[in-house]
């Protein structure tokens, strides 16, 4: 499904930035990331752990840990913008405009209160219903996704459910007042590959009915690669490339994007030896100058050393890559090694 | 099983049941009867040397404890681990049990937790040249555990460290260089990149497969991720709740799985080819392991099971270089099917 051509994006961030200040001075944890979410559209958010992916998503919905802050940028959802509500007013909005869905559904979950309890107390948050016409609400959103005897299972506890039904709680919640954008951040890490394909399955396909967009976060390629209809892969705090699922998944324009596609072990060709980028990604204290990426990457110039790349449009992707930068904006930099 | 050959690693009837009661008081309480976990119900595996066999299957189908189990870190309940002739559980004076252990080490899944983190570097690798007494002297002691630091692509300098100044991917190559110090001949490795992140999954992945290659090592790999064991293994073995489902060759098992299980698993992989593939749809979940399903414990999620699979247990029976056990497999009621993942060659 291709994002809807309504001109209005459902959600727009623009150079937004999250600070974390600590003793040794500030660290920039998302640095000037933009991009937009149709409606109903399903943008998946990639990256290794650190790349800053999970801390957009919690800058989107407001949730970002007390140190942290958004110190620059714009979010705003259906053109108002909301990063810099109060806490009241943004906490109506989270829950009724926008669902969330985290990685681990026992610690998102109260266990002290049944689910029917805590499905209940969030309809009744949101929308003006009675009890009685809550609790029917609850019991169809748990049929809706997939939990067998609902009617009795909605007076059961957390703890008496498995991991894959928790989850499916969890998005029974996110679902509650019928939001127009759901964050997903890893909604199927902790889950046993069977389940992970049921649960994707489900989110598939209740977005579609809903109309519902998401912002799925995750490591996982794989999962992006049948969820999303766009991608967007984070490298230190940055979009390194953003684009259509299909085209960043093939034909990859970012060097990093390239060898995180390499590296996944395939079904496809067996090879002897998997695409590799050596070292890791560099902690937030000592992202070096110039393209963050540089010190792993195998075509940089000396241009990639000084001058940080943005977005630019390299093929059907826009990429953060000098290597896409024709003649226009500068002097394009070929393959020139720095070091031996 | 078919062919003959000397087997390196051969495991029989292998058994692990865990009693999970409540406290004897408390069941004569409330009259509750005891309660046993059947982690590991009775599985055959022969290893051939230098091969990788790979475990799959969900968490609770008992793979990592087949793994400590063969390192010996859990005694089984019932059945024997040979190793390359020798019967484990069987009498070996104290020299010659430390000989064997010698022969084979264990890699775990979290580099953050299998480290101590109050000794250098230099000290955790160096354990186990000591233990084993290996080594001749302090220079002949720093000068192995340098060369085993520089295998793993670290710094001897690194030696110098403690565990906290590494990065998970790191530390895994740590963990790897002291299963590597007591010159092993077979390494057991329990879920060994599940906790590193793709790009360094890949790292580790190449250096495995390289130190295979130079040093003849023999690997036993439990992985739950699919993708990386089609990259790995030489043969792979399918556990659904404590027993084996099926085993093949890589090829075989990926392009012809038999068992429905198998198959059930291979389409939740997600497609990166974006291939479009046909996927039956996956129903139900992984049943308690307490009280596992009679007959074939897969039947309640079977799309074909009969009568014969609710009642009858079924037995691992060769097929095309494996084995497989299902009944519908065995009556030809269900047919092999051809499955393409790759969309050139």
């Amino acid at each position: 499904m291709a994002a809807a051509s309504n001109n209005q994006p459902l959600l727009e961030v623009r150079n937004l930035r999250v600070e974390f200040p600590t003793r040794r001075g500030t660290l920039l944890a998302v640095d000037d990331v933009s991009f937009d979410i149709a409606p109903g559209e399903v943008l998946g958010v990639v990256g290794e752990s650190g790349a800053g992916k999970s801390l957009t998503g919690n800058a989107i919905i407001g949730l970002l840990e007390p140190p942290g802050r958004v110190a620059g940028g714009e979010i705003r959802l259906d053109g108002r913008r909301i990063d810099n509500l109060p806490y009241e007013e943004m906490r109506k909005i989270r829950g009724a405009r926008i669902g969330a869905i985290f990685q681990d559904p026992l610690t998102s979950l109260n266990p002290l209160y049944s689910v029917g309890r805590q499905l209940v107390e969030t309809i009744q948050t949101h929308l003006p219903l009675s009890s009685s016409q809550a609790k029917a609400r609850a019991i169809e959103l748990l049929k809706e996704v997939g939990i067998p005897g609902a009617e009795m299972r909605i007076d059961h506890y957390p703890h008496q459910f498995s991991g894959g039904m928790r989850q499916r709680v969890v998005i029974a919640l996110a679902l509650c007042a019928g939001p127009r954008l759901i964050v997903a951040d890893e909604p199927t890490t902790a889950l046993d590959v069977s389940i992970q394909a049921q649960i994707i399955a489900l989110l598939k396909r209740l977005c579609r009915e809903h109309g519902t967009a998401v912002m799925l976060v995750t490591h996982d390629m794989g999962v992006i690669a049948e969820t999303a209809d766009r991608v967007a892969v984070m490298y230190a705090g940055r979009v390194a490339e953003i684009g259509p699922v299909r085209e960043v998944v093939k034909h990859a324009k970012h060097p990093y994007t390239k060898g995180l596609m390499g590296s996944i072990p395939s079904l496809g060709v067996r090879t002897e030896k998997l695409t590799q980028i050596d070292g890791a990604m560099p902690r937030l204290t000592e992202i070096p100058r110039g393209c963050a990426f540089n010190p792993r990457c195998t075509f940089k110039g000396r241009r990639c050393l000084v001058e940080r790349p943005n977005l630019m449009p390299a093929g059907a992707t826009r990429a953060a890559c000098w290597l896409h930068d024709s003649g226009g904006v500068g002097a394009p930099i070929p393959k020139e090694t720095v070091d031996a | 099983m078919p062919d003959g050959g000397a087997d390196f690693v051969r495991i029989e009837g292998l058994k692990r049941h865990f009693d999970v009661s409540a406290p004897w008081l408390v069941r004569k309480l409330e009259g509750r009867a005891r309660q046993v976990v059947q982690a590991v119900d009775g599985i055959d595996i022969e290893i051939a040397k230098g091969e990788t066999f790979s475990l799959v299957g969900e968490s609770g189908c008992g793979k990592s404890t087949v793994a400590r189990l063969v390192v010996g870190l859990y005694p089984p309940t019932a059945g024997r681990i040979e190793f390359d002739g020798n019967d484990m559980a069987g009498r070996h004076s104290r020299s010659d049990m430390a000989a064997l252990r010698r022969r084979m080490q264990m890699i775990f899944q979290d580099p953050f937790a299998s480290l101590n983190p109050r000794w250098r570097v230099f000290d955790i690798i160096a354990e186990p040249i000591r233990a084993f007494g290996l080594s001749t002297g302090k220079a002949d002691l720093e000068a192995r555990v340098a060369a085993l630091l520089r295998q793993v692509k670290l710094n001897p300098a690194d030696g110098r460290k403690y565990p906290h100044e590494f990065s998970g991917g790191q530390r895994q190559r740590i963990s790897i260089a002291r299963a590597l110090a007591s010159e092993p001949e077979f390494l057991v490795c329990d879920e060994p990149t599940s906790a590193l992140d793709v790009s360094v999954q890949a790292q580790i992945l190449n250096l495995m497969v390289d130190l295979q290659r130079r040093l003849q090592l023999t690997y036993l790999f439990i992985s739950h991720n699919l993708a990386v064991v089609y990259h790995i293994s030489t043969r792979v073995g399918v556990m659904y709740l404590g027993r084996l489902v099926e085993v093949a060759p890589t090829d075989t098992l990926f392009r012809r799985p038999k068992h429905p299980y198998t198959r059930m698993l291979l389409d939740t992989i997600p497609d990166l080819e974006m291939t479009g593939r046909q996927r039956s749809p996956v129903g139900g979940e992984v049943p308690s392991p307490i009280n596992p399903p009679s007959g074939c414990s897969f039947h309640p999620r079977c799309p074909f099971a009969n009568d014969r699979c609710k009642a009858e247990r079924p037995r691992a029976l060769p097929i095309e270089r494996g084995t497989v056990a299902c009944h519908a497999i065995e009556e030809g009621r269900l047919p092999i099917e051809d499955r393409s993942y790759a969309l050139n060659t």
